[in-house]
């Protein structure tokens, strides 16, 4: 039997379902939204013809940048926040024994086995002002009366932090463990202080890992709708709240994937910013005459 | 500095679970409000037990997340073979394909998932979370596989084509043993995922189908009722005694 005879072969079944798979719930929808948000919304049929770009000059509104601006000031600090806890905790776990650095990952993978949704509530327990955080602050005396913990920009960073670190500390993990550790120890021999080394040559070998972690952390954080609902207040609204809010409430499609398409190209921007540090970080890491 | 390392590793290990330590507490805590202990009880419990609205949700959930598992598991793998071992056109977009549906915000990708589903006809509820969640969890799996397929010794396939073995055979035999660690990550991988996800799926959930954290996003604005503490406290009970028999299991093998 020839295995090209057949016409359901292996070969042709696999790549057929690849293509239909993708290509209809991925490079459809998203080719639908950028249509959906040049066309006029309607009432009854969601969107209709005419095209128009007034979905995108509505997104230049005070109200709308606002919130746009507040979202990208939410999520560089809780990259910025990630990133400093995840790196030392990366760098630790991966230099403990592979036994110890499987459990404490599987740990630290087991709360997603309860939907963030309910953690994030729980985490509106803790801060609130009867919760342990400040019961525990007026106990040490550190404080008289209970502080506004819930309902501001800070718990929302808390939640936004929470529920995103692991996904900052896995890709570090990787790329300490591709780290080749002699370059440090030549680093140690020759002198070079910890300061030193640490910025000229932990930080630049593991910089592939920094980046993918903080694209991983920076772009979801803006569309955490459900952390802003619970923990924020009023004014803490992000992309997302308003992107939901357009889709399921107010039903203006338009409005809401114009919104979406910025972020898409948000996503382009720094994919490409990220290729070319890759690039450069090749070009330059590697022991080549010119780096030694 | 000894002491720094793991008091660290632990105040960040106190972060993680500090939430999940209140779940438990409150849900053997008498009193409604989780503010103050009234005494232990396993009443939330039993109306956890006859709470058959959050209940089936739950199971919703469950279900969702273990077929997603399997399918997305199934199709991730055939996907990752194809793009390793095939030469086809529109490859390169296929790659492009499955990078964008990883790098996407799952906010986008929750408003791309309802546009082709109002768009196909296709009603808001079991399905349209199905095919969502699957979706969403593929590009893990195809990396996960990925990796493993390309520390591979080619030539043992070359040898199994040459003594005539099809396609469909050297896949069962020869390749699925060899890269089954990765396949059994890429299940939990993708089980994992989908019981977490809030976003995709607030967006794509129908009044006929209901999953636990469309369930709970519900209750939020009127208080969320104790009976959820219980079932996030037997989740974490169940999730924990898996990873022991499983670490149980690793060292005996070693």
């Amino acid at each position: 039997m020839n295995r090209y005879s057949s016409p359901l072969n292996f070969r042709r079944l696999v790549i057929t379902l690849t293509l239909t798979w993708l290509g209809l719930f991925v490079l459809l929808p998203h080719l639908m939204v950028i249509l959906t948000s040049v066309l006029t919304p309607d009432a009854e049929h969601l969107v209709i013809w005419p095209i128009t770009f007034d979905n995108y000059l509505k997104v230049f509104e005070p109200i709308y940048a606002g919130v746009f601006w507040n979202s990208l000031l939410m999520s560089g600090i809780t990259t910025l926040v990630c990133l400093l806890i995840g790196y030392p905790f990366a760098y630790l776990l991966a230099n403990m024994s592979p036994t110890m650095r499987v459990v404490l990952l599987f740990l630290m993978v087991v709360p997603f086995w309860t939907n963030s949704l309910i953690r994030i509530y729980a985490i509106k327990m803790i801060l609130g002002k009867k919760g342990i955080v400040n019961s525990f602050l007026m106990f040490t005396g550190v404080i008289d009366s209970p502080v506004q913990l819930i309902y501001t920009d800070f718990a929302v960073i808390i939640g936004l932090v929470y529920i995103l670190l692991p996904f900052m500390v896995l890709p570090l993990i990787a790329s300490f463990a591709k780290l080749d550790t002699s370059l440090i120890e030549v680093g140690k021999d020759l002198g070079a202080s910890p300061f030193y080394r640490f910025i000229h040559i932990l930080l630049p070998l593991t910089a592939p890992g920094i980046i993918a972690g903080c694209l991983i952390v920076f772009l979801p954080a803006m569309g955490m709708f459900y952390v802003a609902d619970i923990l924020g207040g009023a004014k803490s609204l992000l992309l997302g709240n308003v992107i939901k809010n357009q889709f399921l409430v107010v039903r203006d499609w338009p409005f809401g994937s114009a919104f979406s398409v910025f972020l898409i190209l948000l996503m382009a921007g720094l994919l490409i910013i990220y290729n070319k540090a890759n690039n450069y970080i090749q070009h330059k890491g590697g022991l080549d005459d010119e780096n030694l | 500095m000894k002491i720094f390392k793991p008091l660290f590793i632990l105040s960040v290990f106190v972060y993680l679970y500090l939430p999940m330590l209140v779940l438990i507490t409150n849900s053997f805590n008498q009193s409604k409000y989780g503010h103050k202990w009234a005494g232990f009880s396993w009443k939330w419990y039993e109306k956890l037990w006859n709470n058959t609205g959050l209940m089936d949700a739950f199971v919703n959930s469950l279900t969702i997340a273990v077929l997603t598992a399997f399918i997305a598991t199934l199709l991730g793998t055939l996907m990752a073979l194809a793009i390793h071992r095939y030469k086809f056109r529109l490859k390169s977009t296929t790659s492009s394909m499955l990078f964008i549906l990883m790098m996407s915000p799952d906010i986008v990708l929750a408003i791309t998932f309802l546009i082709i589903f109002i768009a196909l006809g296709i009603q808001l509820g079991f399905w349209s979370l199905l095919i969502a969640h699957i979706t969403f969890c593929l590009p893990f799996v195809v990396i996960t596989v990925y990796a493993q397929l390309k520390g591979f010794d080619n030539n043992i396939l070359e040898a199994a084509q040459d003594l005539g073995a099809s396609e469909g055979k050297i896949f069962r035999v020869i390749i699925l043993p060899m890269i089954l660690p990765a396949v059994l990550s890429g299940w939990l991988l993708s089980f994992t995922l989908s019981l977490d996800d809030v976003i995709i799926s607030s967006f794509v959930t129908g009044s006929g189908f209901e999953i636990l954290p469309i369930r709970v996003f519900s209750m939020v604005k009127v208080g969320v009722s104790p009976e959820v503490n219980a079932l996030a406290t037997i989740l974490l009970v169940i999730s924990l005694s898996a990873i022991a028999v499983i670490s149980l299991l690793i060292k005996r093998k070693q």
